[in-house]
């Protein structure tokens, strides 16, 4: 199926979608994110198990340093409760009618959770 | 505004469709696996040793080589089956679910049918080889 489409990216960037645009262009980017590092952290444990190589602790280093644990615990949280909101929408369409207040709701629950989470990898890197 | 609906019948039933409601059931299956291993964990003792990093380490694979580092004193109730066999569920949901969307965001953006066969002939070969080797490492260790 060759599609064509005929909008550029730049169009496509103007697209004013607000706050469901928003969550469709972050779930993606999390989801992204997700697949890489679990990716690559499967791959690094089975080299460093099966063959003693020190990929592991290389990548390890790199997923336990604060900026990276922020980034991908934010990843987390957003594809879980984004997640969770679409999974609801989806199978009950008849709450479609308020995807916003539910986009709402969503943030009101990420963001307390994100905080905490934030702080509390802040203060142990600062304990040392 | 009252939603439009087609019937099953007439809608069909493809694969993508499967895909579509499996990417729904598998996020809601991660749920309930990751509470599981966040109880479990609780109930092993990890109440006293709250880290973000160990309490992901638990939550995501609550398998014995996954929490070496995390100062847990006993690894011996993490190596039943019980907790190898859900490793092995999470796995396998974990993968398929998150290369069907590494797919489904590829086919937005790329066009050519030849391409797009050639993608999901690769990622599959990668789901295959990448739920084997998590579950291999899981049942290894």
């Amino acid at each position: 199926m060759g599609l064509k489409r005929n909008v550029s990216l730049k169009d496509g960037l103007r697209y004013q979608g607000k706050g469901p645009m928003l969550t469709y262009v972050l779930h993606r980017i999390s989801g992204l994110s997700i697949v890489l590092f679990v990716g690559l952290h499967i791959l690094a444990a089975f080299l460093s198990q099966q063959f003693g190589s020190n990929a592991g602790t290389f990548i390890n280093d790199i997923y336990e340093s604060w900026v990276f644990q922020i980034y991908i615990i934010f990843c987390g949280l957003f594809h879980a409760i984004n997640g969770l909101r679409i999974v609801i929408l989806d199978l009950w369409p008849k709450l479609i009618e308020y995807q916003r207040e539910a986009i709402w709701l969503e943030w009101l629950v990420l963001l307390p959770i994100l905080s905490m989470v934030i702080l509390v990898i802040v203060r142990t890197a600062l304990a040392g | 505004m009252k939603p439009r609906t087609v019937s099953l019948a007439k809608r069909g039933f493809d694969f993508e469709t499967t895909m579509w409601i499996f990417t729904r059931l598998s996020a809601l299956a991660m749920y309930l696996f990751a509470l599981v291993a966040i109880v479990g964990a609780l109930i092993m003792g990890a109440r006293t040793q709250m880290n973000m990093a160990d309490l992901i380490r638990w939550t995501f694979m609550s398998n014995p080589n996954h929490v070496l580092n995390t100062n847990v004193a006993d690894l011996v109730p993490w190596s039943t089956s019980f907790w190898k066999l859900t490793g092995s569920a999470f796995v396998f949901f974990a993968a398929t679910h998150g290369l069907h969307g590494l797919l489904s965001v590829i086919e937005d953006y790329l066009t050519h049918p030849g391409l797009r066969r050639f993608l999901r002939i690769l990622v599959i070969l990668i789901l295959v080889a990448m739920t084997a080797i998590g579950i291999y490492v899981l049942w290894t260790s």
